[in-house]
């Protein structure tokens, strides 16, 4: 059904993803891990055209795109991993004309159903984001699933219960939970950290958060850092311990 | 967006049918004077032939096109799905309407009625089509007062050129008609106009700032794509077509569209019947490669904000 699940059916649960574009480091772990565990998951197979040959292309669920942000010292590269948001007001969905893209009234995942999709792009044109690609071999839409078939999978130990760029991320970047619980740690996490909403002006609510990037710190205002200090005895000529363990080995070495 | 051919030939040429469709119901329950009857039962004909080919024509778009009969049941949100039932049903009265011709004469009540529900359905049935793309937030140059205006005033102006073609051939050409297909399609070329100004005109309101969130310090620039090929995103949404080719087929769009259909119709109501008829059906020809170019052109020049995520500074 393409109608979007009416307020008294849904239960307020609304779970997304919290992304820390502070400490992404564009390594496209999550993407890779999205692309293997959803090839044969829900969304299977997410096919590959000519992946050997020279224009290769397929369908992957998330893209890590990299911007150049700020100037003078402020300047910096963000990565940015895009996915879709699982929006409140999805128009991908009331566009749909065969009801096989819908918003789940439990949780808010908004899925495509494979046996019923036509395939007629339109639900992509409907998103701001990016967020579907279409399969040409098998002729229907994909798009991320949360990956409904782990978080609420019971053959899996509790803690990967989480979608597989969540658990890829090296450096928890992605934050897996419920958004419409303001108790929940994601919620916090965004609530501290001023998360915002893409494209807020487009109206579809996006239920993912984005963590901008924190502010760099420039030469006056930042704190000496006393490494040395703390972990180290300093000598009375400066040199440390390990200093002149150094220079006893380069004094042998060099002999 | 890319301009899909399955879906240029769908519009154009259901819209053409849906036209010539409601002009004919005009026509009839006007009360003008037509010509003997197989006329009535020819344009008919090719009015849902037009339709057909459309309707088929948009199947080839989709992946898996043996299962379009799912597309009728979300006609309560989806535009597209209230566009295939309403295509649906106005077969209903016009394939009555159709047979009907076949054996009696078609009118009386009963058979007004259903003049009646074919124009209408017709006309909401262009609407629908054009709601599909009027009612899509993500491109600017499609969500736009001016888009189901154009996609109504260019059907009919193909319908009229279909209708005084079938006219000449039948005998029955006739002053006031031909003067008015003329002032439809120089309402088409005007409203055309006032599309591609108003396009051209508006503020870009998105930015790849508000794209990332990352605008509040200072310019965003993409320096990497998460791709090095393209993907599904770039093929579908990142089509572009250079300013001047558009601003050239522009030109050529209204004046084969446009120009000279009504300039050839217009002759063609004032010289002998012979002339008029070859005249009247050049126009149909001409016409036919004008909206082609222009329904191009609708796709082609229109901007996903997905562009935005691929480096485009606003859309
Ligand atoms: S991000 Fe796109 S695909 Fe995902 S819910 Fe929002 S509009 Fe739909
Ligand atoms: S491509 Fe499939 S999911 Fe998308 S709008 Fe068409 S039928 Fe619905």
């Amino acid at each position: 059904m393409t109608s979007l699940p009416p307020a008294a059916a849904q239960t307020g649960k609304k779970l997304g993803l919290v992304i820390d574009l502070d400490t992404c480091v564009g390594c496209q772990a999550c993407a890779v891990s999205c692309k293997e565990w959803n090839t044969s998951g829900y969304s299977a197979p997410l096919t590959d055209e000519k992946p050997y040959g020279d224009e290769p292309m397929g369908v992957w669920l998330n893209r890590i795109h990299s911007y150049e942000t700020g100037e003078e010292d402020q300047s910096r590269v963000v990565h940015f991993p895009r996915s879709c948001l699982h929006c409140e007001e999805p128009a991908c969905v009331t566009v749909c004309p065969t009801g096989a893209s819908y918003k789940r009234a439990e949780d808010g995942i908004v899925l495509v159903n494979p046996d019923t999709c036509i395939g007629c792009k339109l639900c992509s044109w409907a998103c701001p984001y990016g967020a579907r690609e279409y399969d040409y071999d098998h002729g229907v839409m994909k798009k991320c699933t949360l990956c409904v078939d782990r978080i609420y999978n019971d053959n899996l130990l509790e803690e990967d219960r989480v979608p597989a760029c969540v658990k890829a991320c090296p450096t928890s970047a992605r934050h897996f939970g419920d958004l419409g619980d303001p108790e929940s740690d994601v919620s916090k996490l965004v609530a501290d950290r001023g998360g915002y909403d893409l494209m807020p002006e487009m109206g579809y609510k996006p239920v993912n958060q984005y963590l901008p990037p924190r502010p760099r710190r420039d030469g006056a205002s930042a704190q000496p850092v006393p490494v040395a200090a703390k972990t180290q005895e300093v000598d009375a000529s400066g040199t440390t311990s390990l200093d002149r363990l150094f220079a006893w080995v380069d004094h042998k070495l060099t002999r | 967006m890319h301009p899909a051919y399955s879906v240029i030939i769908f519009t154009t040429s259901s819209g053409a049918g849906y036209g010539l469709l409601a002009l004919l119901a005009c026509l009839i329950l006007s009360g003008q004077p037509v010509p003997e009857n197989p006329f009535v039962t020819i344009t008919l004909g090719l009015a849902l032939a037009l339709i057909s080919v459309g309707l088929l024509s948009s199947t080839f778009h989709l992946g898996r096109p043996e299962r379009a009969w799912r597309a009728f049941s979300q006609w309560r949100t989806s535009w597209l799905s209230r566009e295939g039932v309403l295509a649906v049903v106005t077969f209903v009265p016009a394939g009555l309407l159709f047979l009907g011709s076949l054996v009696f004469e078609v009118s009386g009540f009963l058979w007004t009625l259903a003049w009646l529900a074919t124009l209408v359905l017709a006309i909401a049935t262009v609407a629908c089509t054009a709601m599909i793309y009027a009612s899509l937030k993500t491109i600017r140059q499609w969500h736009s007062p001016w888009v189901v205006p154009v996609y109504l005033v260019l059907a009919a102006a193909s319908g009229a050129v279909l209708l005084v073609a079938l006219l000449h051939l039948f005998g029955g050409q006739n002053a006031t008609i031909g003067f008015a297909a003329s002032a439809t399609l120089a309402a088409g070329l005007l409203i055309k106009l006032g599309y591609w100004h108003s396009i051209d005109h508006a503020k870009k309101t998105h930015t790849i700032g508000a794209a990332t969130g990352l605008g509040g310090k200072g310019p965003v620039r993409q320096v990497a794509s998460p791709h090095s090929g393209e993907n599904f995103i770039m093929k579908e949404m990142g089509y572009k077509v250079a300013r001047r080719h558009a601003a050239k087929l522009r030109r050529l769009a209204l004046l084969f569209g446009f120009v000279v259909p009504a300039a050839a119709i217009a002759l063609g109501t004032v010289s002998g019947a012979l002339i008029g008829t070859i005249l009247s059906l050049g126009a149909v020809v001409v016409c036919a490669i004008g909206l082609s170019m222009e329904r191009w052109l609708f796709f082609a020049e229109a901007q996903h904000v997905v562009s935005l995520y691929y480096g485009a500074e606003a859309a």
